[in-house]
């Protein structure tokens, strides 16, 4: 679980980056409070071979990466 | 990630031809849109220096921030929110344009001077890069200001209240206020044309979260070159305005002039155009984004980037105060920047050493 709420970009994908490179889990749940972040975080996830999936909950927003 | 980002595009398709524009208009060459010089300008408007030749409250970096606010609350995503070590940040915004002023523009302007053929700007892409580079290091260690938090509304608004006073003040009480009557601050589109344009290029800039950082800094960190393609957008549209327009003879833009000597607004002593973005370029990245992006957070309602505006101006403040600033090239003679200049460059290279390593994650700092 990677937390990144708080975070402006890019942070939150490098948060995201490091979380991947270091277990390259099968599944990573990721938290944002930015649209913007959102975006950036699903471009990089596609590129890294995850679906991703979000779910508004509040001012947050919950991503479900999956490979 | 090959797809091209067309609201990105278009962002840097209109901030190049505004830019052509508002130089048309009257502003100085090259000086379409200069965040760094125009913040400058206000410092001196505002009294904060007293370089008698840029002084001028500039309706651009008004309309920019006003810009986006309007747009962000149009569209929702007004969020006030700080707290994300605000008081490193106006360091960091001193930095950044301190090195900014050394070259003579902002990381936009760089864009503007090389689409008008001026190749010192191309030694300071090179040192932007750099800066940027090292920078992307830091970042790519677990580097971070921390996290912001949700503040109250009335955080969020300083920066564009903060304009709308100043921009009021100016237009009814001119006298108060300090104004260029000749160099740099003269020249100047008038005042409501330049504020429209400004406007508009603000909204865009806030929909296409346009940077002249991040296009290099994603580039580097993620491969993504999504804001990559506004900084190219915004060179070829200036380079071919200056190639067509410029030699037509259109307003007051001047044409597009290949080389070192002689361009407008800007100096040819290497080292310091190279070392100077260097600076800017690093800052800008612990940051989280250019001076021109700072303004627009800041009228997304971000009171770091606010605190950065005006870490900005007060850097501005303390570079003409103290001579730090680059001497343009004048009758020949080469410009740069004085002893003084120098030494606060390279001290500034330890600030950003002191404030990257601090801010890497605990128990890391060794392996960085």
């Amino acid at each position: 679980m990677v937390d990144a709420r708080g975070y402006s970009c890019p942070i939150p994908v490098v948060m995201v980056q490091r979380a991947v490179k270091a277990e390259n889990p099968k599944a990573l749940t990721v938290l944002v409070d930015e649209q913007v972040c959102v975006e950036n975080v699903t471009r990089f996830a596609k590129a890294s071979g995850y679906a991703v999936s979000v779910t508004r909950d509040g001012e947050d927003y919950r991503m479900e990466l999956t490979k | 990630m090959k797809k091209v980002n067309w609201t990105v595009v278009l962002s840097g398709v209109a901030v190049g031809i505004a830019a052509l524009l508002l130089s048309a208009l009257g502003n100085p060459a090259n000086m379409g849109f200069c965040i760094a010089c125009f913040e400058r300008d206000m410092a001196g408007g505002l009294g904060l220096h007293a370089a008698a030749k840029v002084q001028y409250i500039r309706p651009e970096i008004i309309g920019l921030v006003l810009g986006a606010f309007i747009m962000a609350l149009v569209k929702g995503e007004f969020r006030a929110k700080g707290g994300s070590s605000a008081a490193t940040r106006f360091i960091l915004g001193a930095m950044v344009m301190i090195g900014a002023l050394v070259f003579l523009g902002c990381p936009l302007r760089m864009v503007l001077r090389l689409g008008g053929g001026d190749l010192n700007a191309l030694v300071a892409l090179v040192g932007f890069a750099l800066g940027i580079f090292i920078g992307a290091q830091f970042i790519k260690r677990g580097f971070s200001l921390k996290r912001t938090y949700t503040m109250g509304a009335a955080e969020g608004a300083v920066l564009p209240a903060f304009m709308i006073v100043v921009g009021l003040a100016f237009v009814l009480f001119p006298a108060l206020f300090k104004t260029s009557e000749e160099g740099p601050g003269s020249m100047r589109a008038p005042f409501f044309i330049a504020l429209a344009i400004a406007l508009v290029v603000g909204a865009l800039a806030q929909r296409s979260r346009l940077c002249m950082v991040g296009g290099l800094r994603d580039a580097m960190l993620f491969q993504d070159f999504k804001l990559l393609y506004g900084f190219i957008a915004i060179l070829a549209v200036t380079i071919v305005g200056k190639l067509a327009l410029g030699h037509m003879g259109w307003g007051k833009l001047t044409p597009f002039n290949l080389g070192f000597a002689g361009q407008p607004v800007a100096h040819s002593s290497h080292l310091w155009n190279f070392l100077g973005m260097v600076l800017a370029g690093w800052g800008s990245v612990l940051l989280g984004g250019c001076p021109l992006r700072q303004l627009i957070l800041a009228g997304e309602g971000n009171g770091d980037s606010a605190i950065t505006v005006f870490g900005m101006i007060a850097g501005a403040a303390i570079s003409h105060n103290f001579g730090l600033a680059g001497n343009p090239d004048a009758n020949g003679v080469v410009g740069g920047i004085s002893l003084t200049g120098k030494i606060v460059v390279l001290a500034g290279f330890l600030v950003l050493l002191a404030i990257s390593l601090i801010n890497l994650p605990k128990g890391q700092n060794k392996q960085a």
